[in-house]
């Protein structure tokens, strides 16, 4: 405990001494440093902190040293996420390589694999995207088709993939991939790490409800992928996947607490846009919809915040299981509460006649339909708590 | 460490569940039902309790009490919900003791706390005087009459109101009906003259009466607290109960869900078992995840009482507004899961329906406590 005190402290007195002012203030989409070979960093001061970050470790804190990891425990991963936010220090590194497929790769990975692709990670040189989804297997991801032929030396490649996220701006994706066609489903795919530049892979974005087009179309033809970009073994990718799914899973229930882009609050925009009477909103069902609001998210972080207690006392609970269904149904009806309280200066699309603010807040609101959808949707999720926790029968 | 118990607490939860799962099932509570028992609860049982040291979980080691805190009393009573045992558990181990802690002189605490946690003096607070929880809408009225007071009016659901041995009457000396400014807490004997106690029949087979003071009188000495700053000891003392009644139902939603999931799994129609339809399991699967969301606010809730009450009104609130959508929820899903049998008196879901419908009114439904909510919170 007196040790984690005296971190604490050494952690305030470095970020004090090596965070640019300019990195403490509230961070804009424009303004996150992804990586990668195609990134660039949108400020001189963000590539100053993501420098010194990076030669920490801090860009990854609680990954082994020996591939360029910070190293840190559980515990003082935590106090650094404290004391980064008591001075609302920027994070200094985005993406899927940290989110996801780093913690994949430390835990199925090669030595080889691990040399070659966390450091790059840490360093921010390799950006990466996920390559799950298909046309035609959404919720059913099982069922994907984009095979892998096992040619000798090499897997010939062939198919497609969607929701490749920001997949244009990326090098690398690490994907499901059939590599046996004539066994039950599950037991057929394998997971598979593909290099963007490689001949063949050619990448189309999707324009959304939101009017954003993060979300891509990737395709594979004829592509050659070495032997050693097998994470795992063959045909065991599915399980690879399920573990990675419970990364994507939480990082979605946690994005309504540490949402990237700078948003109104149900309580601020209350305070903006409705009238008050006697220190009380006037509109009854927005004030009741509001509180139901804060009772829920006051009740979200609380979980969160027990699931890791929880793990901190080498305790299990059904929480973590609920939490991407509760997270980003939260987030749904947070985005509807605030388009409720916006009014019509909710409605704009774009132009002078909203603020950038009220713009960004319809947008969020398109994007969060897709929250209840992506990363297994809310129905997959309940199945889910209703196999595995609930151990209901199976039809 | 708030959110996970420790190994005290959790054993004390194992023991609890053993007692009262043998000794005070929900079969006890039908037994008292049906022989229309004049206290509605069992006197030995209380004793046993009493004796484990559960009617002064929360009582300091000075007084006599088992000072195990909030979280310990949680698992206690989380367990006596699980089992619907009708006791003096929450009116006097909680609510009554609380008064006496938060509000008694030294004096009174060492003669009353004692007692309460030997099991041999019972409280009950009367305080609600309409047919909605309105802490300080407070019509009975106390009038200074040489050094003591007079007490008149009237007061219903008042929980274990016509067993209790001591009655906490919130009586109004100045101010207006809804002010909080004027209240004062008055130890009433529960056979003082003047005092009428009507039972009530209510759907859940427990215990409260309603009742008439007709020129009381009581001492200077009977106060707890300051005349006419009765709210200050009030407030808290509700918010204790508010949060002991949500561990309570916590023990409803467990064990009605439990018995309900448990029925999903034995039974069969359409030629398959129930809980392989999808439309069942995504109800249940949603209850599981409101389970776990109310059981991270109660925990909470719990333990600010003894770590961080400044945290505690806006904690209550959250957690007993929670708890009763939650065993709203549950047991109307209990019952409509269960089919035609759900809605017999032969099986025990009914008895978790009905109770959950009179904790969701004690201590304030879930209006009341949104908006409490909603004002603490600057809107």
């Amino acid at each position: 405990m007196e040790d984690l005190e005296q971190f604490r402290l050494d952690t305030r007195e470095w970020l004090a001494a090596n965070c640019p002012d300019s990195q403490r203030q509230p961070i804009t989409p424009e303004q996150q440093y992804w990586g990668g070979r195609k990134g660039s960093f949108p400020s001189k001061d963000a590539q100053t902190w993501f420098e010194r970050m990076r030669d920490k470790g801090w860009t990854a804190p609680e990954w082994p040293t020996s591939y360029g990891g910070g190293g840190l425990s559980p515990q003082q991963g935590r106090v650094l996420k404290e004391e980064m936010k008591r001075i609302h220090a920027r994070t200094p590194l985005f993406g899927l390589g940290l989110w996801m497929l780093g913690p994949a790769v430390l835990e199925y990975g090669s030595e080889e694999q691990k040399q070659q692709h966390i450091r790059a990670i840490v360093n921010g040189e390799h950006r990466w995207c996920q390559g799950y989804s298909e046309p035609g297997a959404g919720s059913d991801l099982a069922s994907l088709q984009c095979k892998a032929e096992d040619k000798g030396d090499h897997f010939l490649v062939n198919g497609s993939k969607i929701w490749t996220t920001t997949a244009d701006k990326c090098d690398w994706i690490f994907c499901l991939v059939r590599t046996d066609p004539d066994v039950k489903k599950q037991e057929g795919i394998s997971f598979l790490l593909i290099d963007m530049d490689d001949p063949g892979v050619s990448t189309t974005p999707i324009e959304l409800i939101s009017g954003e087009s993060e979300f891509c179309q990737t395709f594979f033809d004829n592509v050659e992928v070495p032997k050693e970009n097998l994470v795992g073994e063959l045909n065991k990718g599915w399980s690879v996947a399920k573990a990675l799914l419970v990364h994507e899973r939480k990082l979605m229930s946690e994005m309504g607490s540490e949402s990237p882009r700078q948003v109104l609050t149900p309580n601020e925009a209350a305070k903006q846009y409705l009238e008050f009477e006697d220190g009380k909103i006037v509109d009854a069902r927005l004030r009741s919809d509001l509180a139901d609001y804060d009772m829920l998210m006051q009740a979200v972080a609380l979980t969160h915040f027990r699931t890791f207690e929880e793990k901190a006392a080498g305790m299990r609970s059904a929480a973590p299981m609920v939490m991407k269904y509760v997270g980003t149904e939260a987030e749904k009806t947070k985005s509807e509460l605030l388009l409720a309280i916006l009014g019509s200066r909710g409605l704009g699309w774009e132009g002078d006649g909203f603020t950038e603010q009220e713009i960004d807040t319809l947008r969020l609101w398109a994007m969060s339909k897709a929250m209840t959808i992506a990363g297994g949707s809310s129905e997959v999720q309940l199945n889910l708590i209703a196999q595995k926790i609930l151990e209901l029968p199976q039809p | 460490m708030a959110l996970v118990l420790n190994e005290e607490q959790r054993l004390l939860q194992e023991t609890a569940k053993d007692f009262l799962g043998s000794r005070a099932p929900v079969e006890a509570l039908r037994k008292l039902r049906d022989k229309r028992d004049a206290i509605g609860y069992e006197a030995a049982l209380w004793q046993e309790m009493a004796e484990m040291g559960w009617a002064s979980i929360i009582v300091p080691e000075t007084y006599g009490g088992l000072e195990f805190g909030f979280l310990g009393l949680g698992v206690v009573i989380e367990e006596a919900g699980r089992t619907l045992t009708a006791s003096p558990l929450l009116c006097s181990g909680v609510v009554g003791a609380s008064a006496i802690l938060l509000g008694g002189s030294e004096e009174q605490k060492q003669s009353l706390l004692p007692a309460i946690a030997q099991g041999e003096l019972t409280f009950a607070l009367a305080l609600e005087e309409t047919h909605h929880h309105r802490p300080h809408h407070i019509g009975v009225t106390a009038s200074q009459q040489g050094d003591g007071y007079v007490l008149n009016g009237s007061k219903c659901f008042v929980l274990d109101g016509h067993s209790a041995d001591r009655l906490i009457v919130v009586a109004r000396s100045h101010g207006k009906l809804r002010e909080t400014e004027g209240l004062s807490l008055f130890l009433v004997e529960g056979d003082a003259p003047g005092v009428t106690r009507t039972r009530t029949i209510m759907a859940d087979s427990r215990n409260a009466a309603n009742i008439h003071l007709n020129n009381v009188t009581v001492a200077a000495s009977s106060i707890l607290g300051e005349v006419g700053d009765g709210w200050s000891v009030l407030e808290p003392v509700l918010d204790r109960g508010r949060v002991a009644l949500a561990a309570e139902m916590m023990g409803y939603a467990l064990e009605s869900f439990e018995r309900t999931v448990n029925y999903l799994k034995e039974r069969e129609q359409f030629g398959v078992l129930i809980g392989t339809f999808q439309s069942l399991q995504h109800r249940a699967a949603h209850i599981q995840s409101e389970l776990e969301l109310s059981r991270s606010v109660l925990l909470q809730a719990l333990s600010s009482v003894d770590d961080s009450p400044e945290e505690l009104p806006v904690m209550a609130s959250l957690a007993k507004s929670r708890l009763n959508e939650l065993v709203k929820l549950v047991t109307n899903e209990a019952v409509q899961m269960h089919g035609g049998i759900g809605v017999t008196d032969d099986l025990e879901i009914g008895f978790f329906l009905k109770r959950a419908r009179s904790a969701m009114q004690i201590f304030g439904d879930t209006g009341y406590h949104k908006d409490r909510y909603a004002t603490l919170n600057g809107y």
